[in-house]
């Protein structure tokens, strides 16, 4: 099911990363706490995603045929929240309120208060499901419309997520794809330790799905090439994009640790990471 | 062996014409006594989901969608998608995957109607009904059937006791218990466009039936099926045909009992209540759940905050895991029946 495809410039690409990066920092600091780790993993593809792949019409968030995006993995989405203020889903000052008494933004998305959320998320390993039944409603409409899912690595280890891949094969579902984050980051430590999942590409073939590994997904030629194939290549069956990052990405003293998936920055190790992000050049 | 198609406790002659036979491999080279899974199914007769949903879709409802977790046959909505099997999805027993697809479904334009085992619907899917649907206030349908003890001796797992309790505490859930297949019909018919989620609380389809036509039906209603001077049997579900029966045996000691159906759970009919307080004194609940936390602690909730004085007799299923054996006999020994609910009726007024 193949869509149009924006040729964004890659140094503009970088700075929405950048602003990714910066949004998390400062919306952390509104509420004293905040999973840095699993959203500086996610940057480049996010950027990827909604600067260059996702047909979105952020004027119509309600439009039938949008792409949808969906997070497993939805304690990330204080970094999608900038993105969708950024692409102008709700003003930019919503972002102010994140997390205060009341704002729709919370750390974990809802769909019936955040404009261009396609779904809630909250409990791991429910939004593949999830995304099942949309892409079923999206063939029967008819829709060129694709549902990307986007899980953690943790997550994998949820039984439910291997009852819908079951049925995404099943039924065929060559308008879903599958984005797993492989952080390396949990709670625990690296979610290889405390539960091992891998080989994951053998696991997802062997249900029947597609698979792309993409062995970088901070480098944002990788990513497009990747994500492009996922959601452009025609075939007869869903597609896993196993998306190898880096937890912490983009400020030094979090990169590859467990221990920022969840922290908060004094002010100035604040600056410190401002510093950094900003002077970065990623991918 | 000339009377082979003349009747078994499974095969009457009635029955043989009644019900669907086209997949049934016993022919009259069987055993009298003999059954498969087509013959057994088709005495669940009260199971009306599938031709509600066929009626609807008839009467050009393109927006439903039919899923299942492996029980379209047992829950008779098989029927459904030989009928539109584009529009039907069967999941396998992966139940929490099912709930989570339907939630999917519903956000681009369908209504999705589940038809599972209560148990497997409510219980096992409890968190994906709360965070999938209920959270997001989609208009997924959910039918659970063979709720209460109706599994009989397939053993305590497969009863459903704690569903009411467990979904009355859902936001933006509604929550309807038809009891018997015209109810099944008006219930699907009349809320099937309800933009919010609904849980059907429904049994195994053997259900006495109550009802000769499908009743009027609205989310909040109740029903007044017999007056009485005495003293109101607020029942719901399988408990509404044994409250007549109850009412048709305690008519004979000259006490009347006034029998209410109490179709919707949530919201509950309080003016339903506020009457049987204020006409009798003394009100009976009756319901195949757990006494705690179900039906009746919800007549109770009524009678406490609007200050109606009264008392509360709770008929229902004790706060243990139930014992396993033939449905009815399971009802006559938890006075789910019409002896038993007369029984409790008859204390209830001698206090």
């Amino acid at each position: 099911m193949s869509r149009p495809v924006q040729n964004t410039p890659r140094e503009e690409i970088r700075e929405k990363a950048r602003m990714i990066r910066r949004e998390v920092v400062r919306l952390t600091d509104i509420c004293g706490s905040g999973h840095y780790g699993s959203a500086f993993s996610i940057a480049e593809l996010l950027s990827v995603l909604y600067y260059q792949l996702l047909n979105v019409r952020p004027q119509e968030p309600d439009w039938p045929d949008r792409d949808r995006f969906t997070m497993g993995k939805g304690h990330a989405a204080i970094g999608l929240y900038p993105v969708l203020a950024d692409l102008g889903y709700f003003p930019r000052e919503d972002l102010d309120n994140y997390t205060r008494l009341g704002s729709p933004l919370g750390d974990h998305p809802d769909m019936r208060k955040v404009k261009g959320a396609d779904f809630s998320s909250g409990s791991i390993g429910h939004n593949l499901s999830v995304s099942v039944g949309m892409a079923l409603g999206l063939k029967l409409k008819r829709s060129p419309a694709r549902v990307v899912c986007m899980m953690g690595d943790g997550e994998q280890t949820e039984g439910q997520i291997w009852e819908a891949a079951i049925s995404g094969a099943h039924w065929k579902l060559d308008n879903l794809i599958g984005l797993v984050d492989i952080n390396g980051a949990g709670s625990d430590g690296d979610p290889q330790q405390t539960m091992r999942t891998e080989p994951l590409a053998d696991k997802w073939r062997a249900f029947g799905w597609e698979v792309i590994v993409l062995k970088d997904g901070h480098d944002l030629q990788q990513t497009f090439e990747a994500l492009n194939r996922a959601l452009n290549e025609p075939r007869d069956r869903p597609c896993c994009v196993l998306a190898y990052t880096v937890a912490g990405k983009g400020v030094s003293f979090m990169e590859g640790t467990w221990q920022w998936h969840l922290g908060f920055l004094g002010p100035t190790d604040r600056e410190r990471a401002y510093a950094e992000i900003e002077a970065s050049r990623i991918g | 062996m000339s009377d082979k198609n003349t009747g078994t406790p499974y095969m009457s002659a009635e029955l043989r014409t009644a019900i669907d036979l086209t997949d049934t491999t016993v022919d009259d080279s069987f055993d009298l006594k003999s059954w498969d899974m087509v013959v057994s199914l088709g005495l669940s007769r009260q199971l009306t989901t599938g031709q509600a949903l066929l009626e609807l879709a008839g009467a050009g409802h393109d927006e439903i969608v039919v899923c299942t977790a492996d029980l379209g046959r047992p829950t008779q909505v098989a029927n459904f998608g030989r009928q539109y099997p584009e529009r039907y999805f069967n999941f396998g027993i992966a139940e929490r995957n099912m709930i989570g697809a339907a939630a999917g479904l519903a956000t681009t334009g369908f209504t999705p109607v589940i038809s599972n085992y209560s148990f497997f619907l409510a219980l096992m899917g409890v968190e994906n009904i709360r965070n999938d649907i209920c959270y997001p206030n989609l208009p997924v349908k959910l039918v659970g059937t063979h709720s209460g003890i109706a599994m009989g001796f397939y053993g305590t797992s497969h009863h459903c006791c704690e569903d009411i309790g467990a979904l009355r505490t859902m936001a933006n859930l509604t929550l309807l218990a038809p009891c018997d297949g015209n109810a099944i019909l008006a219930a699907l018919k009349s809320t099937i466009t309800h933009p919010g989620p609904i849980y059907y609380r429904v049994g195994r389809g053997r259900e006495t039936p109550v009802y000769d036509s499908p009743p009027e039906w609205h989310i909040g209603g109740s029903r007044r099926l017999r007056e009485g001077d005495d003293i109101t049997v607020l029942a719901t579900g399988n408990l509404v045909a044994a409250a007549l029966q109850a009412r048709e045996i305690l008519a004979r000691e000259r006490i009347g009992l006034r029998v209410v159906d109490m179709y919707s759970l949530r919201p509950l009919d309080r003016q339903a209540v506020r009457d049987a307080v204020e006409d009798h004194g003394v009100v009976v609940s009756a319901e195949e759940h757990n006494v705690t936390g179900g039906f009746g602690a919800a007549v109770a909730e009524v009678m406490a905050e609007e200050g109606l004085g009264g008392r509360l007799v709770k008929i229902g299923m004790p706060d243990s895991y139930s014992i396993l054996g033939p449905p009815t006999h399971l009802y006559r020994h938890y006075g789910l029946d019409g002896e038993g609910v007369a029984r409790r009726v008859r204390e209830a007024l001698q206090q």
